[in-house]
């Protein structure tokens, strides 16, 4: 039995967002509970000491003031974490950053929780901090934890690199370096936590990743999984960044909830929250490479050190995604990669969009620039000659058997911008004006979904109801990025019905079994997947229940347009919705639920290599600038961006995508950076940390290339996180090629343009 | 103390705190589009207009507007029933997760009331104090140039 899958490939309306545009969606700050209690936190006042007392006694005396509650109150273990445990909700003996909370206060009103905290006394031991990963991975630095500074260590090892520094005409080396930077969700933090009567804890809030916030609480609170159920409220952004700090708030307002049998809400300004929510990592690089003189690669030498802060959090798999990437989409023979990640006393670092990606790409796609230049190569011809093709190996030794576009997505862009004709016209009229123009590019390859970081399986459930009308149901959540649509266009295009009839159940851990995060771009391949699986099942039971009486063996009956009917013979048919009655009054269940589990893939991490993907995505984003060389003001005045995605289930979406990646790469590029100075946050709200504007964000071209894959539903792969890769290294390249500066370290700001290098505020501030 | 202020419409008298903020009593009187997203006045997610202007509400204290009126974006239209400006919204794709929305919506309603053939660079002007992380501004400034022409297209009609 078949259906009509007319709906792929065509943009309808968002199904949420009709209750975004009204006000009436329902976030994490907008919740309110009977009897609900304000929870505030007091927080640690040096980045790194022991803790020698706590006294609590004045605050809780303090009228309207519920309950305080310190690490001695945790019933479960003190700590969580995704492979290392070591992220305290509240923290016991040591706090090892500024964010580290020591106790929380829960009270009848907000403004009486921040007197009381004021009110709780700390006595510390303070110890020499580390705020630099590379001091930190020296053998005499402080130790940050028990085992020591080293978070973690990964390599790839292809060929051999004497071999290929010895065939080549010319080693270039080059030093890059990335900023901490911030997700600025424009929703900050939330968790509502409760009792439901039959004794279940229930976190709503602002979760990107249910399951592992579930886990986390569950084991910091000694409760079982079922006793605990996460539910999501309507999400204003996560990028990565509603995980581990959700699961602290999860443990904070839940260990409150359960004290004080009370609702708790405990939300963050935004100074908390660019105190204490995780960035993205830090990266010092270091690339050396041998080239030919006709512009082949012969080897890469790569070494970088991230930036993990106070808590390991994603940094093994951040990581693991960079050494896999770092070489970037080329052919390169001889490959040695190594990768530390260090703890260190600053804000911890974890995942954002991305994902080990941003900072590798602007490290070698400046770098390709630069050895185009030494060659006197035009840059995108020294890339046509050295990108990966059909059947290529990577740097991990994985043999490509898609269709490797990277190739394609250069010429696309290219053509589309008119590169050949600005590369030569810019320099010659810069010559004679003020403003000075260039354009610069960047490509790249990203694998899909989590890879060999771990299993990757997800689940949907589909249920038909008898008046024809369907529940869908994953255990994945949407964030802004657009799976509820996606997702119910495929049960509508596999139904035969008009995305109106497909209801998208709200996320809650209570209704779905573990399907992993919804992080990596995996949500369409994977959970695409799992849902067209079950709605396929849904439709076969239907089509069984209708054979007889339309009289055609099952495999003859599609179901399109609202009925199922017999192929070709549109006169046979019954509505949707008696064939679900029929099939309700003949006994078969029309729930189905569906698995899907990714393809088999291997590493080999004492060796280096393995298939880390079972495919891969490619891109190039072109920026073309304007530079104020007197102010070292940059205006992006417009971006190709050309993303092959396998195929666009909803190109608008697919459009969206782009255009905010492109964006947030902007903003990488030029305008941001959480300033730390000696474990202290300088950038304490949106008026300290700029972000793109509507006037910053110049003219995006999104180009949408579409080489299915065998892998994905309707041959979709991905699009989230590639998009935000690769415009601040064709910025960099751009502003290049507009100034003949070479700057190697983010972000280009006005004093990185003007003065070489960056401004440091040093005046301490008190928090 | 005591005020009086129309919201939506609605006359209102309500009990006000000292530091209470426009944006508190707003959520507080039950208007929770308006959103918290920095408290200062740099992200405009609390935009709504105040007598003919956006403003950001978390940045006005809530006693200085005794016998104003202040429109939130709850006034604009329904579900059933949406404005011009939320269908363009909706049909452009200009809503991601939707936190600023409300506050965008705003942005652009108080433009298109003053001025209702905005270009482009207008357009950004006038959103320039709103954030939005998710969607890079292209979207939403599609919407509000659709919105213009059916606004304008439907004054005629009339």
């Amino acid at each position: 039995m078949n259906s009509n899958p007319s709906i792929i490939g065509t943009s309808p309306k968002r199904v949420d967002a009709r209750e975004k545009v009204t006000g009436s969606a329902r976030y994490g700050q907008d919740l309110r509970m009977d009897g609900m209690l304000f929870a505030r936190v007091k927080h640690a006042e040096y980045p790194h000491a022991r803790i020698r007392s706590i006294k609590t006694a004045r605050a809780k005396r303090l009228k309207g003031v519920a309950a305080v509650v310190t690490a001695a109150d945790i019933p479960g273990n003190p700590a969580f974490g995704a492979i290392i445990i070591d992220n305290q909700p509240i923290a016991g003996d040591k706090v090892r950053y500024l964010g580290d909370a020591v106790a929380v206060v829960a009270a009848e009103t907000e403004a009486i929780a921040e007197r009381a905290v004021d009110l709780i006394e700390v006595k510390y031991e303070e110890l020499p901090g580390v705020f630099d990963p590379r001091e930190a991975l020296k053998p005499d630095a402080p130790r940050i934890h028990e085992k020591g500074n080293l978070i973690v260590h990964h390599k790839t090892r292809k060929g051999d690199v004497g071999v290929g520094f010895g065939e080549a005409d010319r080693i270039i080396e080059r030093s890059y370096s990335t900023q901490r930077v911030e997700h600025a969700y424009i929703e900050t933090e939330v968790v509502v936590a409760y009792l439901d009567p039959d004794g279940t804890l229930v976190i709503k809030g602002s979760h990107q990743n249910l399951f592992n916030i579930r886990s986390a609480v569950a084991g910091v609170l000694g409760l079982p999984l079922s006793k605990v159920r996460i539910i999501q409220a309507s999400l204003g952004g996560s990028f990565g960044g509603k995980d581990d700090c959700m699961a602290v708030l999860g443990c904070r307002a839940g260990l409150l909830s359960l004290k004080t049998a009370r609702p708790i809400m405990l939300s963050n300004s935004r100074e908390d929250s660019l105190v204490e929510s995780y960035k993205r990592h830090p990266y010092f690089l270091d690339y050396k490479v041998g080239v030919k003189d006709d512009g082949t690669i012969t080897a890469m030498e790569i070494n970088i050190v991230a930036d993990g802060g106070a808590y390991a959090s994603m940094t093994q798999f951040v990581t693991w995604r960079s050494v896999v990437h770092a070489t970037g989409p080329y052919r390169v023979p001889h490959v040695k990669t190594d990768i530390y990640g260090a703890y260190t006393n600053n804000t911890y670092t974890g995942a954002f969009r991305g994902f080990g990606s941003p900072q590798i790409t602007f490290a070698y796609e400046s770098l390709m620039d630069e050895i185009a230049g030494e060659l006197g190569m035009d840059p995108l011809q020294f890339r046509l000659k050295n990108v990966l093709r059909d059947n290529d190996v990577t740097a991990t030794g994985q043999k490509l058997d898609h269709t490797v576009s990277v190739g394609e997505a250069l010429e696309v862009t290219t053509r589309a911008a008119g590169w050949d004709e600005k590369r030569k016209k810019f320099p010659e009229e810069n010559a004679g004006r003020i403003m000075k123009r260039g354009i610069g590019l960047a490509c790249s390859y990203r694998g899909v979904a989590l890879g060999a970081e771990g299993v990757d399986a997800t689940g949907a459930i589909v249920r038909i109801h008898s008046d024809g009308s369907v529940d869908l149901t994953t255990g994945l959540s949407e964030m802004g990025q657009g799976l509820k649509t996606i997702f119910s266009q495929i049960v509508a295009a596999e139904l035969g019905l008009p995305i109106e009839k497909i209801q998208y159940r709200e996320t809650d851990t209570s209704t779905i079994t573990d399907g992993g995060p919804t992080v990596a771009s995996r949500s369409t391949i994977i959970g695409g997947s799992a849902v067209r699986k079950a709605a396929i099942a849904a439709r076969e039971k239907l089509g069984a229940a209708a054979a007889e009486k339309l009289g055609a063996p099952p495999a003859k009956i599609i179901a399109s347009d609202e009925k199922i009917m017999v192929k070709g013979d549109p006169v046979r048919a019954v509505s949707f919705r008696e064939a679900a009655t029929m099939a309700l009054d003949a006994g078969m269940n029309l729930s189905s639920f569906a698995w899907h589990v990714s393809p088999p893939i291997w590493w080999n991490e004492e060796e280096g290599r393995g298939d880390a993907y079972f495919t891969y995505v490619y891109g190039c984003q072109i920026a073309e600038v304007e530079v104020d060389p007197e102010t070292g003001r940059v205006n992006v005045l417009e971006v190709w961006a050309a993303h092959d995605v396998g195929k666009a289930i909803n190109p608008e979406t697919v459009r969206g995508q782009i255009c905010g990646g492109v964006a947030t790469a902007i903003g990488y590029g030029l305008l941001e950076e959480v300033e730390m100075v000696d474990g202290v946050t300088k950038t304490m709200n949106l008026d300290e940390y700029l972000i793109p504007t509507a006037m910053d964000v110049g003219k995006i071209h999104a180009i949408i290339l579409e080489n299915e894959d065998k892998y994905g539903p309707y041959g979709a792969k991905c699009v989230a996180e590639p998009t935000a890769e690769l415009c601040a290294a064709a910025i960099a390249n751009a502003v290049c090629h507009a100034t003949g500066k070479r700057i190697r370290d983010l972000p280009l700001n006005l004093e990185r343009i003007v003065l070489g290098h960056k401004l440091v505020k040093k005046k301490r501030r008190v928090r | 103390m005591e005020i009086i202020l129309t919201v939506n419409k609605q006359s209102r008298k309500v009990e006000v705190r000292p530091a209470e903020t426009l944006l508190d009593l707003l959520r507080r009187l039950g208007y929770k589009s308006v959103k918290y997203g920095c408290g200062e006045g740099a992200c405009g997610a609390c935009t709504v207009i105040m007598d003919g202007r956006p403003v950001n509400s978390c940045l006005i204290l809530a006693v200085t507007v005794d016998g104003r009126e202040v429109t939130t974006v709850e006034d604009l239209g329904t579900i059933q029933k949406p404005h011009l400006l939320q269908s363009a919204f909706v049909e452009s794709g200009a809503v991601q997760c939707g936190f600023c929305t409300p506050g965008m919506i705003m942005a652009a309603k108080a433009l298109l009331d003053r001025n209702p053939s905005p270009s482009e660079d207008e357009i950004k002007e006038a959103l320039d104090g709103n954030l939005c992380r998710c969607t890079g501004y292209v979207q939403i400034i599609e919407a509000v140039r659709l919105a213009a022409r059916r606004m304008k297209a439907e004054k005629k009609k009339n």
